[in-house]
């Protein structure tokens, strides 16, 4: 498709406006963080490495980190393994209510955090009379991050089709010995598509966390928001926001080559 | 015990997905060493008795022994049967060596011992040299061979093939045909073979079984099947036929019932100089249709039936061969097959 001149200047034009209302905000964090202001005034008035040191010796950012990076986690790997489980239920086998537990295994990450957040934490405190911890915080995860798995694998399931597996089964394997061979190696990539993207819902969570932590778990959405508006902290979290935003670069670079090799592959 | 039992013997096999009868009470013993076909079109339940004695469908009712022994309720790893699929089915994410070596690997058969006898399977389907590549790299023809392969390997007690050279041209598909009937002679196990190719059926089978609606219309030789046709819907999908009804029978053979006569058996002349032959008739040429090695020509009997002869090009030929020209078309006696009209389905 030939486009006119104009069209490409306006569609030219639009695309560096979107991405730069998207990255300009977070090249001015990336400044502020070496800036010598600790009210984030614009532009800065000089530079400094102060806040890095500073950041790097903070015990509660670090604390945080390290909880947040935990309950991702193994939120996660319950999730690959959960997820992987009903979808090879509802792709491989029919059953009374299949449609309504695909239905009721998706609906938790289109429910508003605030209704989970409070029906966990209703269902933990009262009902299960269970003291809130950091592992009512992984449960609570768990349930949305099912979701990015399941479509993943699901999506996969659907397309690989079942005469691969037909064909092990005809040659003398198990079931176990079909999934572990046959069946496991083609859902690697999706597995690990999924297993992203839960991390990262996990990891930047704030308001299911805000209901279903107990005293004391502080994950890095919360101390950032702890922080941000204390005087003296901001810069703090100038910096912690930059550390994050590269530290997600990697693993989306890494999803994306994967990616684009198995499209060559196929 | 080979020669007490079948190879495999169906019994009252019944399969119903839904309100569908795909597979309906289907009786059948299949010998040791046979290259037997299942043949029908598209829905007629050959591949889904296929399914059913590999494994992959549990039967509605009915029983599946394989040697003597009721397998019926066995899962697929757990019966001596091999399928080569339709689409191959070979694991993307193996070597063509892992592939063959596969069944062996979950046997438990040490990877020097499988390594060794997947690549004398492969050199045995003449793919020596591409043990190392992956399926995706191959041509369907390799892929074919390598699917052959990793069946046999195993030494199954039968080999089931479904439709296995859909997906092959022409050509290939003729040199494919000969391989099989070879690789089937020297392994001397049953082969079934699922196909809606009657010409393919014919070359290589020993026996036939012709599907219609779930069921086997006829069961026999080749020759049996395409010179004795049980049923006008044998006759019309094995080859061509002209199929005769009850009043056409009348006036042409002097008695009732359904016939069928081959278009080859036919023989033509002018009005004036009619064929030698038991019984003859007149017609209108309606169309002459050359094509290679004969002619076909179809004709309008008066007797109010159109037919098509089939002569071969070194023959006689009528005339000039014109449309719309009077002929004389005569047939014999023993070529006329009484077709049972009770087999006849929608």
């Amino acid at each position: 498709m030939r486009l006119s001149r104009a069209a490409r200047g306006i569609l030219g034009g639009l695309t560096v406006l979107v991405l730069a209302g998207i990255y300009l905000p977070l090249f001015v964090v990336f400044v502020n963080s070496f800036s010598t202001s600790t009210s984030l005034s614009w532009p800065p008035p000089g530079f400094t490495l102060e806040w890095w040191a500073k950041a790097f010796r903070s015990e509660g950012a670090l604390d945080a980190l390290v909880t947040s990076v935990q309950i991702a986690s193994v939120s996660t790997l319950i999730a690959l393994v959960l997820g992987t489980l009903i979808s090879l239920a509802l792709q491989r086998y029919s059953f009374f209510g299949r449609e309504a537990v695909s239905l009721l295994v998706i609906l938790p990450i289109a429910l508003p955090g605030i209704i989970t957040g409070i029906a966990l934490n209703n269902a933990f405190r009262t009902i299960l009379g269970v003291q809130l911890s950091i592992y009512t915080v992984i449960v609570a995860h768990a349930t949305f991050c099912i979701v990015t798995v399941f479509n993943n694998v699901i999506a996969r399931l659907r397309r690989l089709g079942t005469s691969i597996e037909d064909a092990s089964a005809d040659l003398g394997a198990g079931l176990w010995t079909t999934f572990r061979l046959i069946t496991f190696p083609q859902l690697r990539s999706a597995l690990f598509a999924g297993g992203l993207l839960a991390f990262a819902l996990s990891f930047d969570e704030i308001i299911v966390t805000t209901f279903t932590a107990g005293a004391g778990v502080k994950t890095l959405p919360l101390w950032i928001l702890d922080n941000l508006f204390r005087p003296n902290q901001a810069p703090v979290v100038n910096v912690i926001a930059v550390v994050l935003v590269i530290v997600s670069i990697i693993p989306i670079y890494i999803a994306q080559r994967i990616a684009g090799a198995e499209k060559i592959v196929r | 015990m080979s020669a007490e039992y079948p190879a495999i013997r169906l019994t009252g096999l019944t399969k119903v997905f839904g309100t569908a009868t795909a597979v309906d009470h289907v009786d059948l013993d299949i010998a040791e060493g046979e290259f037997f076909s299942m043949l029908g079109p598209s829905g007629s339940g050959k591949t889904t008795v296929l399914r059913l004695i590999a494994g992959f469908e549990q039967p509605t009712s009915g029983t599946i022994s394989l040697f003597g022994q009721d397998v019926t309720q066995r899962a697929p790893f757990d019966r001596d049967v091999n399928t080569v699929f339709q689409d191959y089915a070979l694991f993307p994410h193996m070597s063509v060596l892992e592939n063959v070596a596969y069944g062996l690997r979950v046997r438990g058969v040490s990877k020097r011992d499988r390594l060794a006898r997947a690549r004398e399977a492969l050199d045995t389907v003449r793919l020596g040299g591409f043990g190392d590549r992956k399926p995706s790299q191959l041509s369907g023809g390799q892929r074919q061979r390598v699917a052959l392969a990793r069946a046999t390997v195993v030494r199954p007690k039968a080999l089931l093939l479904d439709e296995p050279l859909g997906a092959l041209d022409l050509k290939l598909r003729e040199q494919m045909q000969v391989e099989l009937k070879e690789l089937q002679r020297d392994l001397g196990i049953t082969f079934i073979f699922v196909t809606h190719d009657q010409e393919e059926a014919l070359t290589l089978s020993d026996r036939i079984a012709v599907f219609n609606d779930g069921r086997i219309e006829q069961l026999g030789t080749p020759a049996e099947i395409y010179d004795r046709p049980v049923s006008p819907f044998v006759a019309a999908f094995v080859g061509t036929s002209n199929v005769f009804d009850d009043e056409v029978s009348h006036r042409l053979f002097g008695h009732g019932g359904l016939h069928s006569l081959r278009p080859e058996k036919i023989s033509i002349g002018s009005e004036a100089s009619p064929p030698a032959a038991d019984r003859t008739a007149t017609g209108t040429l309606a169309e002459v249709i050359y094509v290679g090695s004969s002619t076909r020509l179809i004709v309008d009997l008066d007797a109010g039936k159109r037919i098509t002869v089939l002569e071969q090009n070194d023959a006689h030929r009528v005339g000039e061969d014109q449309r719309g020209s009077r002929v004389s078309v005569g047939w014999n006696d023993v070529d006329v097959v009484d077709l049972e009209p009770a087999i006849t389905h929608q």
